[in-house]
């Protein structure tokens, strides 16, 4: 383990430049943010993840910006285990009606001020699975959406882009 | 020894069912066939209802043959399967919850999928207005001094998907553990009713979204048997490429989350990179990290250039360069060995019994791989080994994902090397007909049947994935154990939440 750990610190870092923030991200959260909430956030998010029905397609590109070549933590943006500890509820899927209820009590046991980021298509407003009579359908549906972040699966660059406008438009608000 | 053979041919036989033959039982030879799955001479390989018959895939464990047996109840009740065979119970519930079909005999009353919250009841059957508010699930019990009891889910800590996890405990050691599932429930069936073949290949892709690829591939080969049609060798030979850098893609992550789960994070990260490079190498082929959406009946969606086949090159290249580096790391260290050696042993005649496919069910003994038995093209043209352990603890099933980390990169070497020319992409016709396919996912075996209607629409399509037969073994897998190793066995079955809920 030694001699690879010691390789390690001679190879170049595999770690992505900083995509630039969405723009379409940028204007829909422009609604979202308030002044107040820079100074309690400071430049920093954590977030907790919720799959509220997806295929767990987003799962695995949600699970990749953790990888070392995009490395959100450096971006001070963290996944916590408790919704407790969340500024931000970041939900996949759509809304099944058996997890309707589990994903209101994790968005009552978030405390203010939170925000929700919807991922994927399903997540809009319930995908290829809208008209089924075991999904309630969009995110929305359930508990009130700021972002959206598209895609189906959305790449760990597109997820970025949308994470850092989020931290963005909270920086210029204060 | 009975043969299925012999029982297929005593039924009434059903036209246009390929590529395995279907028959029409009566109710004593549907019995007789529960006697042989029983005693362990037959495999269940799914179990499926319509609104007025229930459905079996059986395989023969001697001869290896295959077939599908069905029993029309036109008065919704059939002889239960899972009264004598149990990986048949889950399955009986669920035809249950979504026809209203009432297995006779099944101890187990309790609803599976339907947890009283669609505002239907049988959504698929003779559907009826739910009535009442839910009732509450009633758990198993233990019982002794001292017991305790920890329910977990179905929000999970971590970035996973959502299901319910019941544990009793004595001190640390997990006495008994329940598994609520269901959460994620999306009418997939449902939804495929009546829908075209293209809609219906989507809605497949998007079952379990790590085996996007194989339950593509698994439907488009039935709708392709349905119709008596064939995908062409360059089509064939693209979907294995796909599929073998999907399992690679998914192994990786596999072997580096398990590691993570006992603490050993630099795992993690080597194995996050070297997955992170599959997908690139995936969407610089064939134009999506997950690949979705590229295989369909008839075909791929899109051909492989020489740009993508130079991406895939590198990256076996890439994979070879520093995977026995972290084989190494994972064989030497011990720390991470006292974790994975000995903990959450799966019983070899539970993996039997149950038909258990993949990693778990290779890792207790049982071998079993769809593309050597009964085999696919273009996998009967290629070479390759099926690992299969005996250990059946953490540890083999993630030596199973290393072994089968080398075999994928000499099936893509292989493919790469005799891709055919020629179309990627035929159009079937618009007919009648049922089909059956089974495709190996990184999981095991994705088992896809349907029924298309004259105007070549889907009238039924049933999807199993893998995880049927899994988790109910690691319930098994787990007593014993200590609650904190319960991520850890989780992780190396790693069952679909998803592809299981429908």
């Amino acid at each position: 383990m030694r001699k690879l750990l010691f390789a390690n610190l001679f190879r170049p870092p595999l770690t992505e430049a900083p995509p630039s923030p969405a723009d379409a991200a940028l204007a829909e959260l422009g609604r979202a943010l308030e002044r107040a909430t820079r100074r309690r956030l400071g430049r920093s998010l954590s977030i907790r993840e919720v799959d509220a029905g997806s295929c767990n397609g987003c799962e695995l590109e949600i699970h990749a910006l953790s990888n070392a070549f995009y490395d959100v933590e450096r971006f001070g943006i963290r996944f916590v285990a408790s919704p407790r500890h969340a500024d931000v509820l970041m939900v996949t899927g759509p809304v099944t009606k058996n997890m309707g209820e589990a994903l209101r009590r994790a968005w009552e046991a978030t405390p203010d001020p939170k925000w929700v980021v919807a991922v994927g298509d399903c997540a809009r407003d319930g995908g290829h699975f809208k008209s089924s009579y075991a999904v309630a359908g969009g995110v929305d549906e359930v508990v009130p959406v700021d972002l959206h972040i598209p895609g189906c699966p959305p790449s760990p660059t597109a997820l970025l882009e949308g994470l850092l406008a989020l931290l963005q438009r909270a920086d210029a608000t204060v | 020894m009975p043969a299925l053979t012999d029982l297929l041919a005593e039924g009434e036989p059903v036209a246009n069912h390929r590529p395995w033959p279907r028959t029409r039982l009566g109710p004593d030879r549907w019995t007789f066939a529960i006697a042989q799955l029983a005693e362990g001479h037959w495999t269940l390989m799914g179990l499926w209802g319509e609104p007025a018959s229930v459905h079996m895939a059986l395989r023969d464990d001697e001869t290896g043959d295959l077939g599908v047996v069905s029993l029309a109840c036109p008065d919704h009740r059939y002889p239960s399967v899972g009264r004598f065979h149990p990986p048949a119970i889950r399955l009986e519930r669920t035809a249950s919850d979504l026809f209203g079909l009432e297995p006779e005999g099944l101890e187990d009353t309790r609803p599976w999928l339907d947890q009283g919250k669609w505002g239907v009841s049988r959504p698929l059957g003779a559907t009826l207005p739910a009535t009442g508010e839910p009732v509450p699930y009633a758990f198993l019990t233990a019982e002794g001094e001292a017991l305790h009891e920890v329910p977990v889910g179905p929000i999970h800590a971590g970035i996973i998907e959502p299901g319910h996890f019941r544990f009793t405990c004595s001190g640390e050691t997990l006495v008994r553990v329940e598994e609520r599932l269901g959460y994620v429930h999306k009418g997939v069936e449902s939804l495929m009713a009546g829908a075209d073949l293209a809609h219906c290949a989507r809605l497949a892709g998007r079952l379990s979204g790590d085996a996007t690829v194989a339950y593509a591939s698994a439907f488009a080969r039935a709708a392709e048997a349905a119709t008596a049609s064939e995908a062409p060798p360059r089509a064939q030979a693209l979907r294995a490429l796909m599929a073998e850098l999907e399992r690679l893609a998914n192994h990786l992550g596999d072997i580096g989350a398990i590691c993570n789960d006992a603490s050993f994070a630099l795992m993690l990260a080597e194995c996050g990179i070297l997955r992170e490079r599959c997908l690139r190498a995936a969407e610089a082929a064939f134009g999506h990290r997950l690949m979705r959406d590229r295989v369909v009946p008839g075909g791929v969606a899109g051909d492989l250039d020489t740009a993508g086949t130079s991406a895939i090159r590198a990256l076996v290249e890439a994979i070879r360069r520093r995977f026995p580096a972290l084989i190494q790391l994972y064989d030497s260290t011990a720390s991470l060995q006292d974790r994975t050696v000995g903990t959450g042993r799966l019983d070899p005649a539970l993996a039997r019994q149950y038909g258990a496919g993949g990693h778990v069910g290779r890792a207790s003994g049982r071998n079993f791989d769809s593309r050597k038995c009964p085999g696919y093209a273009p996998y009967d043209r290629l070479d390759f080994t099926v690992p299969v352990l005996e250990g059946g603890d953490v540890d083999a099933r993630v030596w199973v994902r290393i072994r089968e980390v080398e075999q994928s990169l000499g099936l893509v070497d292989q493919l790469l090397a005799s891709l055919p020319d020629g179309p990627v992409r035929v159009d079937l016709p618009a007919c009648e007909g049922e089909g059956m396919a089974l495709a190996e996912s990184f999981r095991g075996d994705v088992l896809a049947w349907l029924r298309l209607a004259s105007d070549g629409r889907i009238a039924r399509c049933h999807l199993r994935d893998p995880s049927w037969f899994q988790w109910p073994l690691l319930e098994a897998a787990i007593e014993g154990n200590i609650i904190a190793d319960f991520p850890l066995c989780n992780k190396s079955f790693n069952c679909s939440y998803s592809g299981h809920d429908l």
